[in-house]
């Protein structure tokens, strides 16, 4: 069975984030990572993997992104996938979720047949959390996503996940695309001899032109929206701030709440 | 003048106020259409609602190949239907199934997709609120029909007398669109408050609660208030995953948001800092959330709350 985990790489979310004068998200100047929501995905892609001991099961971890993009691959190695997929190639820069998805799609077709393709359930960086459902679309796949908790058997993947306005039981049948959230379990740490083991494990790197997808279909140039300005948000203005002496707290926030019209 | 479809945001036909605040919006685009997706014979009712804010058509379409099944079929009916109307943009509630729905027709139409819009202007220009609320994007879509799913709370509904014309879309649903099905599905136990991502008023609660929301939900109900919950109040286990408010859980942009007992990591703003007004209450002088507040009280939540929920009860008489 094959297991392909989509890992990004993305500025890290508690520093300082900015954009580029083209308006594209600075992906240099601020430290970057493997997206802390796609942990969950790697660890349900291991915990799969070991709940089915005696199957020969394959985790590729797979990167679409920049140079360094590669650390978020090796992540997933430490954390214990198989293999790893980058995909670098500088027409890249600047695609949006619609050109990142046909790269992705494009590469997960050429790892071969896969059975389950795994994802968080958005990136820490954009976080429209419209991939899943692209890749599912692009590939023909079913898709079940949001899973707070997996259950495999067989070919049949049944997950639960808190729907808009129901909790869910969602079932399918590999192949098919599937997206957890951070309900779906802890991800595990790299242990010592995880980042020492994952020095010999595979890693590839492919280009645009290794899976046949032309430069021109990708990046900002290409990019299906186009953002006109992005503003820092102006700081807000230093609020009233008090202390709670003998509950003039209570009282100090009902009157603030009526010289708002909240009350 | 063309049309903008607008995805009806419905609860078993009942129509859903982000629906009303999506039809706002398309009267600045074009000529709004709404598309209802469920039973055919609710159609008329839904049509009814709609029309009171501005809807001159109402697509019905009927969800007996639809229902059951995630958001493939969704999309598929949508695709036929774009094709047939070519609409100047189609707009979408910007929930979780919303966005996916608009995920999947952007792929099948070829168009450059939006999500979590917090307003939409004429072009359409789109503004977005990223970075955890630090920094406002402006964007268009460049290719195709602009599809753009939008948050609540985004614009004011606006009441005018639409023709709200119904017409009956067949659309015709893939054997391959029904791969994945709900198996079981739990509806969301009404709390009789306010649903979150739509209250005008939020009140959520975090670690500071030690677990006790008691104070936080008294508040929250002599406030007419939605009651949210921070991830740790969430991974302790005091309150399920649906009250999270954040990163991961839901965003909120009320009038006003009360954070009792948070401290504000940068995962929980990137939830709430869009609040009109922010209120906090914490023990803790240092919690970064105080950097963000309009008012802030620092003293314990569980003494405040009651105090203030007792005020507010003798004000209102």
């Amino acid at each position: 069975m094959n297991i392909v985990v989509c890992v990004k790489y993305v500025p890290d979310a508690t520093a300082d984030r900015q954009f580029e004068s083209d308006n594209t998200v600075d992906r240099v100047g601020v430290d970057g990572l493997l997206s802390e929501l796609d942990e969950y995905a790697v660890e349900q892609a291991l915990q799969i993997k070991e709940k089915r001991d005696g199957e020969e099961i394959t985790v590729t971890a797979l990167c679409v992104g920049p140079e360094k993009g590669v650390d978020a691959v090796r992540k997933a190695l430490q954390m214990g996938a198989d293999k790893g997929v980058h995909v670098v190639d500088d027409a890249i820069a600047g695609s949006d979720a619609i050109a990142t998805s046909l790269v992705l799609a494009k590469a997960i077709e050429k790892i071969g047949p896969v059975d389950l393709v795994v994802t968080g359930m958005a990136s820490t960086d954009a976080a429209m959390s419209v991939v899943p459902a692209m890749l599912s679309e692009r590939l023909g796949l079913p898709q079940v996503t949001q899973a707070s908790v997996v259950e495999t058997q067989g070919n049949q993947v049944r997950i639960k996940r808190d729907g808009d306005s129901a909790t869910e039981v969602i079932g399918g049948t590999m192949p098919l695309v599937l997206s957890v959230t951070d309900q779906s379990g802890e991800a595990r740490y790299p242990s010592f001899k995880g980042i020492m083991a994952a020095k010999k494990k595979p890693l590839e790197t492919l280009s645009l032109s290794d899976l046949g997808v032309d430069a021109g279909q990708v990046g900002l140039a290409a990019a299906w929206t186009a953002v006109e300005e992005t503003a820092a948000r102006p700081p807000r203005t230093a609020g009233e701030i008090v202390k709670d002496e003998d509950g003039s707290g209570a009282t100090a926030l009902v009157e603030f709440l009526a010289s708002k019209k909240f009350i | 003048m063309s049309e903008v479809l607008v995805v009806v945001d419905h609860v078993d036909g009942a129509v859903k106020k982000p629906t009303y605040e999506l039809l706002a919006i398309a009267a600045r685009l074009g000529e709004p259409s709404a598309v209802f997706i469920g039973p055919a014979a609710q159609g008329d009712a839904v049509a009814e609602a709609v029309k009171a804010y501005g809807a001159e058509k109402v697509y019905v379409v009927d969800d007996a190949q639809i229902k059951g099944y995630l958001v493939a079929p969704k999309a598929e009916a949508l695709e036929q239907l774009v094709a047939r109307t070519s609409p100047a943009a189609v707009l979408i509630p910007s929930s979780a199934e919303g966005k996916e729905v608009a995920a999947r027709l952007a792929i099948k139409t070829s168009s450059g997709l939006i999500t979590d819009a917090i307003d939409v202007q004429e072009g359409p220009v789109t503004t977005q609120s990223v970075f955890a609320g630090n920094f406002t994007v402006t964007a268009k879509v460049t290719q195709g029909t602009p599809i753009i799913t939008v948050k609540p709370n985004s614009a004011a509904p606006v009441e005018a007398a639409g023709a709200g014309v119904v017409e009956q879309f067949d659309a015709v649903i893939s054997d391959a669109a029904k791969t994945a099905q709900i198996v079981a599905s739990q509806p969301r136990q009404s709390t009789g408050r306010p649903e979150l991502t739509e209250a005008a008023i939020v009140v959520s609660g975090g670690r500071g609660t030690g677990g006790n929301f008691e104070p936080v939900e008294n508040f929250a109900d002599s406030m007419g208030a939605a009651v949210g919950a921070s991830r740790a109040a969430v991974d302790s286990g005091w309150k399920p995953h649906t009250f999270q408010v954040g990163q991961t859980g839901k965003t909120v942009s009320p009038q006003l948001y009360v954070a009792a007992g948070i401290s504000g990591a940068i995962q929980h703003r990137a939830g709430m800092q869009t609040s009109k007004t922010i209120i906090a209450v914490n023990k803790d002088e240092e919690a970064p959330l105080f950097e963000l507040v309009d008012f802030g009280v620092v003293g314990d939540l569980h003494s405040v709350l009651p105090a203030a929920t007792e005020q507010i009860i003798a004000r209102k008489g």
